[in-house]
């Protein structure tokens, strides 16, 4: 969307998919639709054409074609990894360490573990959201196998010490995955200067459709499969190959490929105007994240005395789309867990606004933002009750 | 059943974790591009291999030189043979 009727800011949510990319995707619906495992020609082409992508994807990310593992999501990309290493490593040891900021599918994979005695310790983070490289060297015990922090925060936007942290692990020995959806797309990603063993992404971030998503592995790195049957993927991932979806996400990371310098720039510059345009027009408010270290189209807000949720709904009522943040906790009516875990008070963690940007987000979009929010929030702010009032410390229940 | 120590081998294959029928899939491959006289390693966990290895390698004309037992997986020596695998 562009103009100045509306913005579309809510992009780490949904992202269209791009024009070249469904093109591209097309003649694989009815044109060419063998199965890549048959052995007649048909299939055979199919299955260099899987390959191919592959290798687009492993391009994008300065990795082997042998070591992208096509997935459904960039959710399923994580629990292969959470769960694939641990229990390939079951017999080197029992421990796990993540952040405390990871997505739900890195969270909730090392929860369901847990249930199966494994033993996780959830490294806590910053004021900014980062890792502590010497508290992650503090948590590393004899028997921790993996390490799993990811590389940017859907919410907050911060950028992970990733080299420094993969470091510590390589030197124990211990497997470094590392969530890639975030980033992957929005900011250079380079698996040999992350040093990581294994990075998930996801095919909507780049301009993919929703359906496709990849896990880098490093060569070598034992994963048990999670889905078993037939030879796909390897051994690996069974299951017939989504191939429009593919062969759109192959698409999308070779645009990515050529386009990323171009669209972090364009996107740091409107997002520098938003963030300036907002504290210099709105008072009390709090911008969430590392101020430098973060996405380059990411720019999260604390609204004092505001539902986060209803300056979405009044925000969209003007065609500007964003998000709260956290999914679970607007649902829940819990605090989130990410701002809970940087360190932001419960009654101001409820007026999270989150925006992202893209390479199609334009300057009008933005000035049309910082026209409407300002008086919305002066709006809610006057129906608020807790608006002008100190708000007593207390401990609300964080979502888990 | 062979048994070997400490064999000495050119290319080796992790096929640990991975199932059936990646153990006869994957050597298969490699050995194509391997010369005749070389040796292959191949480290699997999928205990049929202990049957289905040496039988593959006398189906495809490949000499099987013997399997060690690993803590955590079986190591297959296999010596290829002939140039089409």
């Amino acid at each position: 969307m562009s103009g100045v009727n509306g913005a579309y800011l809510d992009n780490a949510s949904a992202t269209p998919v791009r024009k070249q990319v469904l093109d591209a995707m097309l003649p694989y619906f009815r044109e060419h639709f063998a199965n890549p495992s048959n052995v007649y020609d048909i299939g055979s082409k199919m299955k260099q054409v899987v390959e191919e992508q592959r290798g687009k994807v492993a391009h994008l990310l300065n990795a082997k074609s042998e070591e992208i593992i096509f997935t459904s999501s960039g959710a399923e990309a994580n629990n292969m990894a959470i769960k694939g290493v641990t229990f390939a490593r079951q017999k080197k040891g029992n421990h796990l360490i993540v952040s405390s900021i990871e997505h739900h599918s890195v969270l909730n994979s090392a929860r369901f573990l847990e249930r199966l005695d494994y033993e996780v310790t959830f490294l806590p983070v910053d004021e900014y959201g980062r890792i502590d490289p010497a508290r992650l060297s503090k948590a590393i015990r004899p028997e921790t196998i993996l390490v799993s922090i990811m590389h940017a925060n859907n919410e907050i936007g911060t950028i992970q010490p990733i080299p420094e942290l993969a470091a510590i692990c390589k030197e124990s020995g211990i497997i470094f995955h590392t969530d890639g959806v975030a980033s992957v797309g929005n900011t250079r990603v380079d698996v040999a200067e992350l040093g990581v063993d294994l990075l998930s992404l996801s095919g909507p971030a780049l301009g993919a459709p929703k359906g496709i998503g990849a896990l880098y592995f490093r060569k070598g790195t034992r994963l048990m499969p999670l889905i078993h049957g037939g030879i796909q993927e390897n051994g690996r991932r069974a299951g017939t190959e989504n191939i429009p979806g593919i062969v759109g996400l192959g698409k999308a990371a070779e645009i990515v490929s050529q386009e990323l310098p171009e669209t972090q720039n364009h996107c740091r510059k409107l997002r520098d105007r938003l963030v300036a345009g907002i504290l210099g027009r709105v008072e009390k408010v709090t911008y969430t994240g590392h101020p430098q270290r973060r996405l380059p189209g990411h720019a999260s807000f604390c609204f004092e005395a505001i539902e986060g949720e209803a300056l979405v709904f009044m925000l969209a009522q003007a065609g500007i789309y964003t998000n709260t943040g956290s999914a679970c906790a607007s649902k829940a009516l819990k605090t989130s867990p990410v701002l809970g875990a940087i360190g932001i008070r419960a009654d101001l963690a409820q007026g999270s606004t989150v925006f992202t940007l893209n390479s199609h987000t334009t300057e009008e979009e933005i000035d049309y933002v910082l026209d409407k929010l300002p008086p919305m929030v002066d709006r809610l702010r006057a129906l608020s009750p807790i608006w002008g009032k100190e708000i007593p410390e207390y401990q609300e229940d964080v979502c888990t | 059943m062979k048994f070997v120590k400490h064999q000495n081998s050119d290319e080796s294959l992790d096929l640990v974790c991975r199932m059936c029928p990646m153990h006869l899939l994957e050597p298969g491959d490699k050995l194509k591009c391997m010369k005749k006289g070389q040796v292959l390693e191949v480290l699997t966990d999928y205990d049929g291999a202990l049957e289905d290895i040496p039988d593959w390698c006398k189906k495809c004309g490949h000499e099987f030189i013997g399997v060690e037992e690993e803590d955590d997986c079986y190591k297959f020596y296999i010596k290829k043979k002939r140039d089409e695998a």
